[in-house]
């Protein structure tokens, strides 16, 4: 009997050893046939498969693999940064997205400086803000190149709104709501109506919308001000957008489908709810998860409010990379305006480029799986004038911790009142960390 | 060569006389110290992935320690001071004790009648032993993510199953106690068969002639069990027991996996079922990255453990010195 444990420890150290060895083999970025293997790491949908092959046929040296897509962002950021602690197995090219940009940020030797190869010349092709994001604070260094911002808009199902009596085409319905009040009477109407769907999939998403509207909106920043205080409890905009989403939860419009969980998929594919905030890179998911029996039920209208952006990445190569020069040409090459384009072509992630907005293949663009709405126009005209909001050192982890607050009300473990007070002192220890 | 040197004796005094003292000297320190030779691979494994990566831990725990930082800085033990204020590390440690108890008494009662049931003479008996390890060979994140889905709020068989007779669906993920109940079921499901065969063999190793004379005194089934089985048992039972509570405290998958959506590392929107490995994982990994306290998280983990089994051992050297069951625990049993 006393052999067991020791049985059990042998075992477990054995397979150790052999994951040790198996995954050694498997992040090998060695030569195969003479090519050079550039690895991607992405989350979401970036929509580059087109571009890689394009890519590759020009360079025969160079065979791409990409990991991650479809996969959750919270999922792959902690992999990102464990990767990058390690000093061993992260891509040779990485997406960021916006919101934990300031973290990388803070010790950018992780990464290439990309002004140190060329990449200065390449400000011009994108939006201001967008290159600054890339930017450490000093201005020396640049680690990441933009891909897409996120836009806004709200998409809707017209067969649901079909059902409530509400008007389906899209301009109509982009009448209906001026402004979140006016959202809110909509979501009433349609609650009325017993569809047997909710009017929207989470309250979470509904709040991270408006806060991040109303923030850029006024002083350009939400959470974290400008000198990286956290002023979750002194900014109008956050506790303005607290207030409107708990009308929303209050008139119980939320179906309560915690973002991103298998529940939001599922309520996805049996049309359980009938409008979702749909920054342009949703488009993508949207499709993924309602699949194409729900090709042409979609449609997307205006966002209530004025504009606002959700969301957007970056492309960086890490230091780590055996391939820096080859990795650089390759984020070069999908950041740049043609790349863009033909990223927003497959998977409808919005263009950081000034140009590439500009191209008739976006303007121009439509969206099939939406019922051919002009996505190009809907999202391309509030992505030039676009006022980004500043994300704090901490961003991810205060966010957290606010929209938690925000679903606890929303599930009715907590009154607006303590969720409030929850998501203020939550947000505190979470800065303080 | 030994009979060419016999030839010579004269010639060459000096290297016959050091050799065979050299060779008894080497055959001294091979019989001394080649059975640590041969046991050596073992601890150097342990020394490799266990001794090494728990100072290690001890180490980063000292430090202020950013994940992607460059230069942690020396802090002591504030690490550890600020932890023990820390009301959602205690809130996990409540969350893992609770989900430990309620999982673990069940299942190894469970898996005794179990075990019971297997050692007699039933048909298929191999097929049916064979049968209780199936859940074990499933992968647990397969398991948990099955589990997920079945104990969903909306789309959840459970939930489904409960409204069919009539009563109201559980919040089983927004829940504190409805989600320890669901983690739980699913940890039960899985290691009951493992432990009810460690049982089963040991219960094969009861002499039949114990029983016998059981019987001519008079003992009925439920008798013999109490009174003869579970006594010899004791050393088994022992070994499942810590066995149990060091997977049980260590429970991360399941919870984990349990949870979908946005942060599942939080075991749900307030920390309902966020065990202390899951706290070590989201103050280490994202979204905090603070290597330096999930350190501490996990070195106080460690220190639970060991109390958590002492107390285990202790409690089960009392239960076994008595030389009856006490009438509470026949009532408790499975017939």
């Amino acid at each position: 009997m006393a052999t067991f444990p020791r049985h059990r420890l042998a075992a477990v150290a054995l397979a150790a050893a052999g994951a040790l060895l198996v995954s050694g083999c498997g992040s090998d970025t060695g030569a195969e046939d003479g090519k050079i293997t550039l690895t991607v790491d992405v989350f979401g949908q970036f929509g580059y498969e087109q571009l890689y092959q394009e890519y590759m046929d020009a360079n025969p040296g160079v065979k791409i693999v990409e990991r991650g897509t479809g996969g959750n962002l919270d999922e792959y950021s902690p992999r990102l940064t464990q990767w990058l602690a390690a000093g061993k197995g992260a891509g040779d090219v990485v997406a960021i997205e916006e919101g934990l940009m300031v973290e990388y940020k803070a010790n950018p030797d992780n990464f290439v400086n990309l002004l140190d190869h060329g990449a200065a010349e390449l400000k011009g092709n994108f939006l201001e803000w967008k290159w600054n994001q890339g930017l450490t604070a000093d201005g020396q260094k640049l680690i990441g190149l933009g891909t897409d911002v996120g836009g806004m808009a709200i998409c809707y199902r017209s067969d649901l709104f079909a059902k409530a009596g509400l008007p389906t085409d899209r301009e109509e319905v982009s009448k209906l709501w001026p402004t979140w009040d006016d959202y809110i009477t909509v979501g009433e109407r349609f609650k009325a109506a017993n569809t047997g769907a909710s009017f929207l999939d989470a309250a979470t998403n509904t709040f991270n919308t408006i806060v991040l509207q109303t923030a850029g909106n006024a002083q350009g920043y939400h959470y974290y001000d400008t000198s990286e205080n956290l002023v979750v409890d002194s900014n109008p905009a956050v506790k303005q957008a607290w207030d409107t989403t708990m009308k929303i939860i209050n008139a119980g419009l939320s179906g309560k489908y915690g973002s991103w969980s298998e529940e939001w998929v599922s309520a996805f594919k049996q049309a359980k709810f009938a409008t979702i905030a749909c920054p342009a890179w949703m488009t993508g998911v949207i499709e993924g998860y309602a699949g194409p029996e729900a090709k042409g039920k979609w449609d997307i209208a205006r966002v209530p409010g004025d504009g606002g952006n959700w969301g957007g990445s970056h492309l960086a190569v890490p230091a780590q990379s055996k391939h820096q020069e080859e990795a650089i040409k390759l984020a070069k090459f999908l950041t740049s305006p043609q790349g863009q384009i033909g990223a927003f072509k497959t998977k409808g992630p919005l263009p950081s480029s000034p140009q590439a907005l500009e191209d008739p293949a976006i303007a121009e663009a439509s969206n099939a799986y939406f019922s051919d709405a002009p996505v190009g126009k809907i999202f391309g005209e509030g992505a030039k004038t676009l006022k980004p909001v500043y994300m704090g050192p901490k961003n991810q982890a205060v966010r957290t911790e606010v929209e938690n607050a925000v679903r606890t009300v929303e599930l009715g473990q907590r009154n607006p009142d303590q969720g409030w007070q929850d998501a203020v002192n939550n947000a505190k220890k979470a800065a303080a960390k | 060569m030994a009979l060419q040197l016999d030839a010579r004796p004269p010639v060459t005094p000096t290297p016959g006389r050091s050799r065979p003292s050299r060779v008894g000297r080497l055959s001294r320190i091979d019989a001394k110290y080649s059975p640590y030779l041969y046991i050596a691979p073992f601890f150097v494994i342990f020394a490799i992935f266990g001794a090494w990566p728990l100072a290690y831990t001890f180490w980063v725990s000292l430090h202020d320690w950013d994940l992607l930082g460059s230069d942690p800085d020396f802090i002591g033990a504030a690490n550890y001071t600020q932890l023990l204020a820390d009301s959602d590390f205690w809130h996990s440690v409540v969350n893992t004790l609770g989900i430990f108890v309620l999982s673990t008494v069940p299942q190894l009662l469970l898996a005794l009648w179990l075990a019971n049931l297997l050692n007699r003479q039933l048909r298929m008996r191999t097929g049916w032993r064979m049968a209780v390890l199936v859940p074990n060979v499933t992968s647990t994140a397969a398991v948990a993510i099955v589990f997920g889905v079945l104990f969903g709020r909306e789309f959840g068989m459970i939930n489904w199953l409960l409204d069919l007779v009539g009563m109201d669906g559980i919040e089983w993920k927004a829940n504190r106690f409805a989600s320890w109940v669901a983690i739980s079921t699913m940890v039960d499901w899985r290691w009951t068969g493992y432990n009810a065969l460690i049982f089963l063999a040991a219960m094969q190793a009861i002499p039949r002639d114990l029983y016998e004379a059981a019987a001519i005194d008079g003992a009925n089934r439920a008798r013999q069990f109490w009174s003869v089985t579970v006594p010899l048992l004791k050393p088994t039972i022992i070994f499942c027991v810590i066995i149990s509570t060091i997977g049980g405290l260590q429970l991360f998958t399941e919870p984990r996996l349990f949870h979908s959506g946005t942060n599942p590392i939080r075991g749900g929107p307030l920390r309902e079922s966020q065990t202390m490995t899951m706290y070590m994982f989201e103050n280490a990994f994202a979204p905090y990255y603070n290597f330096g306290y999930g350190s501490a998280v996990a070195w106080l983990l460690f220190a639970l453990i060991a109390i958590v089994a002492a107390i285990n051992v202790l409690i089960i050297r009392r239960l076994g010195a008595s030389a009856r069951p006490p009438e509470a625990r026949r009532k408790g049993g499975s017939r």
